[in-house]
């Protein structure tokens, strides 16, 4: 059923005969540049024409051009010059186009160097738990004592202001002519005390492209962040926050010009869930190309990542079923597990033999009081953990599934496109075939830069999913526009569409993530997760210090994450850094210097070198050998504090990072 | 904030410091110093010795379990023998006949929704399937403006709204629809589904009590379930029954600490398409002291002269309602769903509505197009009343002609849901799943003729587990969606094919012969 679609980027040739009955606006070549930048930007180059601009570039590899400026990934659908021989690629820029390049910049910065590209490939070794350092005893105990004052002091506010403070603040929480407070005194305190003090860190408002750069709406608070004035202001700040692992947040490019066309073709929805006229060509198509891409036979796509999980779990399992969840496992699945009727029992993150200790208990005891057998046991895991940075160690589940007969559930929310050679997640990276995972579930919100999420499995799971899953057939079908851009990105990645671009990206997220992540290291920080991963947590532990950080990065126009109770463990509070490929050397650099400055700044450089970042071995001295020589050298057990300099942290990280990160 | 959690870590730290503090060198010396300063102060040192002999317990309670009540002790041979029998059922169950018929007869479109759509198949027909209801999907000025903001802000805004995933398109929207509606503020989650799914659960907390209609949508179910309240149910649409359910409510908890009571509905019904009564549930609110969480989204753009949903067409303030959540992704052709309502309410869910919290931002075209819709309906709301005409027509060529169907929706809901008469599904004792298999052909003679039409999906609610509803059966039905788009002949044609369907299958010899009783 599936059928071809007329999909201008096809490389089957898709004539322009099919689409010359569409209607579009007729346009001159002559001012297309100037529709550009006026304020309706009513119509760029056509999907066609970038197709053709990008076949163009082909030859041109990343590697031999030494303007940055020319890098595949920087050439997009309003290359003015893409229908003239490339050799106008050189000419000095017009003012309208160093404006313009500079606005593909801030969406995707533009690869410095070929040598910043990295393979994210597992080797060989099974998967080692990243080791967790902890800082001195005498920050975690300032850390508790903050938390004490913190709650002591919101106490005695909450005592004197509901007794003689402004009455509007204190409404919601007491009864009000008959009816019950709308929100429990008791559980809304650690927002009202707690997370109120540090509320401007939170839910900024932006505009624009989340891409490398992210432009946040400046605004100020007058009530302590009661409310906010916006300034009328605005901050462009390099952005470490969004989940754009492989940088398709762009307006433009082949991704934009697809989606653009897709709009005019379809219209913005299908109006429908898709079991009454939601399942469109598109639809199938992109189902089709998500299961070839991830490796299974089928696939379907849900409107939500949140709701693929919380409807696929009732999907699957059922009362006398057993869920083993990960403890750190993502809301949505717990809810999903919580409306399935399954029991759900957890276990410690990442795992293995605390997983299997449970597994035989749970074989050997049966269902509670009855003894039954259970009907199935689901294992539900995260690719790559979102507040931890650590990924599932796939092969160690694997073999635990050989023995244990467990259905596994994986979902590659964040891993899908940002791990593995290919970018096709966890099974990718660990070289394991997808055929042993039951299903592979993820979500088209954060690679893709779409929205929504996919199930894939094999046929004859996601026919009866798909007859039995309450969000396909209630829920609205994805729009087609939202369709379309997971379509082009896939064929981005794929290299079906513009080749090469999709291998760069791949290889520039894998390089940047473990250039950032030991460069924190050898300045001294403490950061979480393995080396591969994007999702770069840097400790930070007291509450005080979660929005000073934040607030000094936004002063060095640097937007980041900051997570603190309760989607972290009490102490452990985190700013967290998604790494992209739309970053490049410079931004990383940056980043690195200020949190050099804010490190010191904050008191953050805790580590004790147990986890990585130590000085590099002396010449003539292997990794192999490294056990000799410190022997020989009575160096035995020592561990030096990593406190890098920042220049040589810099100028090494390139190098090292290809290696094995110590 | 968890005072416990906080606790039992004070307790842990307080203890390795006394075994730290053993270890330094003179920690003897004070040891000594303050077993003599205690013979001063006896109150104190019998509150220590309380703590200590605290610490002491609970150091050694054995770790809490509910699990080990009846835990066997087997040897680790025994549990490995086990493990090697233990044989687990397939994943999923194969498809049932009727998953597999409704599957191959999924219609597949090529191209956009529209009156008109292409079918795979290579033919177009007459779509009177998708909630088009004013064809905004062919409105070349939306698309004109989404295509403005793809420009501007890409696809998915890549992240959930509190980090960073809060645009300024997400803002405008969200006062858009505030404005319209007249309330103080407005939330827009990222799936219509879902969003009332987390607004119940959002509010109602374990020992609430909420009281809902038997006949509440599959969203509202999954939303219950997760509130863990104490569900109360009325009969659908019976509001005496309500009062009834409410007047009891209030005895009981006379006596106990005051709890948060809420009413759960629908303005249409989506498995009846009926509607509600709203002025009279504002009355019974207020005297009992309930709130309302009103799913407004079968109406939400619908109902009213220019669409505002309920509140609007029976002349209730909006402000009166506690939550008012509908769908954009409906009749305005955009995505996602909202929630309105006072201030307070809205705020709360930006941490608590666990969908719009834990999911990325509904993508900036979507929500510029919820705007741009709304902007359409409230100017023109002469097409609200060109489908309102529409439904009419098609109403008339089928609800009084036809000797087997009748129409339960509303006059004014463009979902038409068309049941099986009583006396003939008596007549004929037709099972639930004769009335599915029954009303698919009807649906499959009808496309053969050209007219794209619908069943009610009333698996979910049938098949969902866990909530005692007092045995609410959904009555297959078929769904007709009216649309503006297309014309009063073309409507009326429509019907006529319908209708003709309708009888074709009805009078058939080998469905009349398996209706009639086996004996
Ligand atoms: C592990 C995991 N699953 C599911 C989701 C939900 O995806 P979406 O944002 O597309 O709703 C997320 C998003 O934050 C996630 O981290």
């Amino acid at each position: 059923m599936p059928r071809k679609l007329s999909n201008p980027f096809s490389t089957s040739s898709m004539p322009h005969t099919e689409r010359s009955g569409e209607r579009r606006p007729s346009q001159s070549k002559g001012n297309r540049l100037t529709q550009f930048f006026s304020q309706k930007p009513k119509e760029s180059l056509s999907a066609q024409q970038t197709l053709l601009a990008m076949q163009q570039q082909q030859g041109i590899s990343p590697a031999t051009i030494s303007l940055p400026t020319i890098s595949l990934s920087t050439a997009t659908a309003g290359e003015p010059n893409s229908d003239e021989p490339p050799t106008t690629l050189f000419q000095p820029p017009s003012a309208d186009e160093a404006r313009k390049k500079q606005r593909v910049d801030a969406q995707f910065g533009p690869l410095l160097s070929p040598s910043h590209l990295y393979v994210s490939e597992h080797h060989g070794k099974p998967l080692e738990a990243p080791v967790e350092d902890e800082p001195p005893y005498y920050f975690v105990l300032t850390t508790y004592i903050s938390y004490l004052i913190l709650i002591f002091f919101g106490h005695a506010r909450d005592f004197f202001g509901k007794r003689f403070g402004n009455k509007k603040h204190y409404e919601t929480l007491k009864a009000q002519n008959g009816y019950a407070p709308l929100n429990d005194d008791f559980d809304n305190f650690y927002v009202r005390r707690l997370k109120m003090r540090i509320d401007d860190c939170f839910a900024r408002p932006t505009t624009g492209v989340p891409g490398r750069f992210i432009t946040l709406i400046d605004r100020k608070s007058d009530d302590f962040n009661r409310t906010y004035k916006f300034t009328g202001t605005f901050t462009e700040t390099l952005n470490m926050s969004s989940y754009n692992y492989l940088g398709f947040a762009q307006s433009e490019g082949p991704c934009a010009d697809a989606v653009e066309e897709c709009v005019r073709k379809y219209g913005l929805t299908s109006c429908s869930p898709r079991s009454d006229t939601g399942t469109s060509d598109l639809a199938l198509e992109v189902e089709h190309e998500i299961a070839q891409f991830v490796g299974k036979p089928a696939a379907m796509v849900f409107s939500m990542g949140f709701v693929t999980n919380a409807g696929s779990f009732p999907a699957l399992v059922s009362k006398g079923c057993l869920i083993l969840s990960d403890e750190l496992n993502h809301a949505s699945i717990r809810i999903g597990a919580r409306l399935s009727g399954a029991v759900i029992r957890s276990f410690k993150h990442n795992s293995m033999s605390d997983l299997e200790r449970k597994l035989r208990e749970a074989i050997a005891q049966g269902q509670p009081r009855t003894h039954r057998p259970w009907k199935k046991i689901l294992v539900a895991v995260e690719g790559l953990y979102s507040m931890e940075g650590t990924m599932v160690d796939l092969p160690g589940v694997i073999a635990l599934k050989k023995k244990y007969k467990f259905f596994l559930y994986i979902d590659e929310a964040h891993s899908i496109g940002a791990l593995g050679p290919k970018g096709r997640g966890v099974c990718d990276y660990f070289g394991v075939d997808p055929a042993e995972v039951d299903i592979l579930m993820g979500t088209l919100t954060k690679s893709f830069g779409a929205n929504g999420g996919y199930v894939a499995a094999e046929k004859h799971i996601i026919d009866k999913l798909k007859s039995t899953n309450a969000a396909t057939l209630l829920g609205e079908s994805p729009a087609p526009s939202v369709l379309m851009q997971i379509s082009a990105s896939l064929r981005i990645i794929t290299g079906e569409l513009a080749p090469g671009q999709g291998e760069e990206r791949l290889q520039r997220i894998a390089f940047n993530s473990r250039y950032l992540r030991l460069g924190l290291k050898r300045l001294g920080f403490i950061v979480y997760g393995h080396d591969d991963s994007p999702i770069v947590p840097l400790m930070l532990y007291h509450p005080a210090k979660i929005s000073a950080f934040s607030h000094e990065m936004l002063k060095r126009k640097i937007s980041v994450v900051v997570v603190g109770y309760p989607a972290t463990p009490l102490i452990s509070s985190r700013a967290r850094f998604c790494i992209s490929s739309a970053h490049n050397k410079e931004d990383l650099d940056r980043l690195l210097a200020a949190c050099n400055e804010v490190g010191e700044i904050l008191q953050l450089k805790f580590s004790t070198g147990v986890a990585g970042g130590s000085e590099p071995l002396p010449a003539g001295v292997s990794p192999e050998m490294e056990k000799e020589w410190r022997k020989a050298n009575g160096l035995e057990g020592v561990v030096k504090p990593p406190r890098w300099r920042l220049e040589d942290v810099v100028t090494r990280g390139e190098l090292d990072v290809k290696d094995q990160l110590r | 904030m968890d005072l416990q959690e906080v606790q039992t870590q004070l307790t842990e730290w307080v203890n390795e410091a006394a075994t730290v503090f053993h270890k330094v060198p003179g920690s003897a010396v004070l040891l000594r110093y303050v077993r003599s300063s205690y013979q001063n102060d006896p109150v104190r040192s019998a509150i220590e010795l309380i703590l200590v002999i605290f610490f002491i317990r609970y150091l050694l309670a054995p770790s809490y379990s509910t699990s080990k009540q009846n835990f066997i002790k087997l040897t680790e041979d025994e549990i490995d023998e086990l493990v090697d029998e233990w044989v687990p059922e397939p994943l999923v169950a194969p498809q049932t006949a009727l998953e597999e018929t409704d599957m191959e007869k999924l219609p597949v479109l090529v191209g956009p929704t529209g009156p008109k759509s292409k079918l795979a198949n290579g033919r177009t027909v007459t779509n009177l399937a998708s909630y088009n209801f004013y064809n905004l999907n062919a409105n070349e000025q939306i698309k004109e403006k989404a295509i403005q903001t793809l420009r501007a802000y890409g696809v998915g805004p890549c992240g959930p709204p509190q980090f960073y995933g809060t645009q300024d398109v997400h803002m405008k929207t969200e006062s858009d629809i505030a404005t319209y509606l007249g309330t103080e503020g407005c939330i827009v989650y990222a799936q219509a589904f879902s969003t009332i799914s987390s607004v119940i659960p959002a509010f109602c907390k374990r020992g609430d009590i909420i009281v809902a209609d038997r006949a509440v949508n599959y969203s509202i179910r999954r939303g219950l379930e997760i509130s863990r309240s104490n569900i109360k149910w009325y009969n659908h649409g019976d509001l005496d029954d309500l009062e009834r359910v409410m007047q009891k409510v209030v005895q009981e908890q006379s006596k106990k600490k005051l709890t948060r009571r809420f009413i759960v509905t629908e303005a249409l019904f989506e498995t009846i398409g009926d509607l509600n009564d709203l002025p009279r549930l504002v009355e019974l609110k207020t005297k009992y002291k309930f709130r309302i969480i009103l799913d407004e989204t079968w109406s939400f753009g619908v109902l009213g002269r220019t669409g505002r949903g309920l509140t609007e067409a029976q002349n209730v303030d909006p402000t009166q309602v506690d939550m008012i959540v509908g769908s954009l992704a409906g009749p305005l052709c955009a995505g996602g769903g909202f929630c309105a309502g006072p201030r307070d309410v809205v705020e709360h869910q930006r941490l608590m509505g666990a969908a719009y919290t834990y999911s990325a931002a509904l993508p900036a075209m979507l929500a510029m197009t919820a705007s741009e819709s709304l902007n359409v309906l409230q100017s023109n709301p002469e097409i609200l009343l060109h489908c309102r005409e529409n439904i009419r027509l098609m109403k008339g060529q089928l609800d009084p002609r036809s000797d087997w169907v009748v129409c339960t929706s509303a006059p004014e809901n463009p979902i038409m849901l068309l049941v099986l008469k009583p006396d003939v599904v008596n007549a004929r004792r037709l099972a639930i799943e004769d009335q599915e298999r029954l009303l698919q052909e009807c649906v499959d003679e009808s496309l053969a003729n050209g007219v794209l039409i619908t069943r009610l999906k009333g698996w979910p609610i049938s098949n969902s587990i866990g909530l005692k509803d007092g045995g609410w059966t959904v009555q297959p039905a078929l769904k007709i969606c009216i649309t503006s788009g297309l014309s009063k002949k073309d409507i009326e044609k429509a019907g006529v094919t319908i209708r003709h369907a309708i009888t074709k299958v009805m009078t058939k010899k080998t469905n009349n012969k398996l209706g009639l009783p086996t004996a």
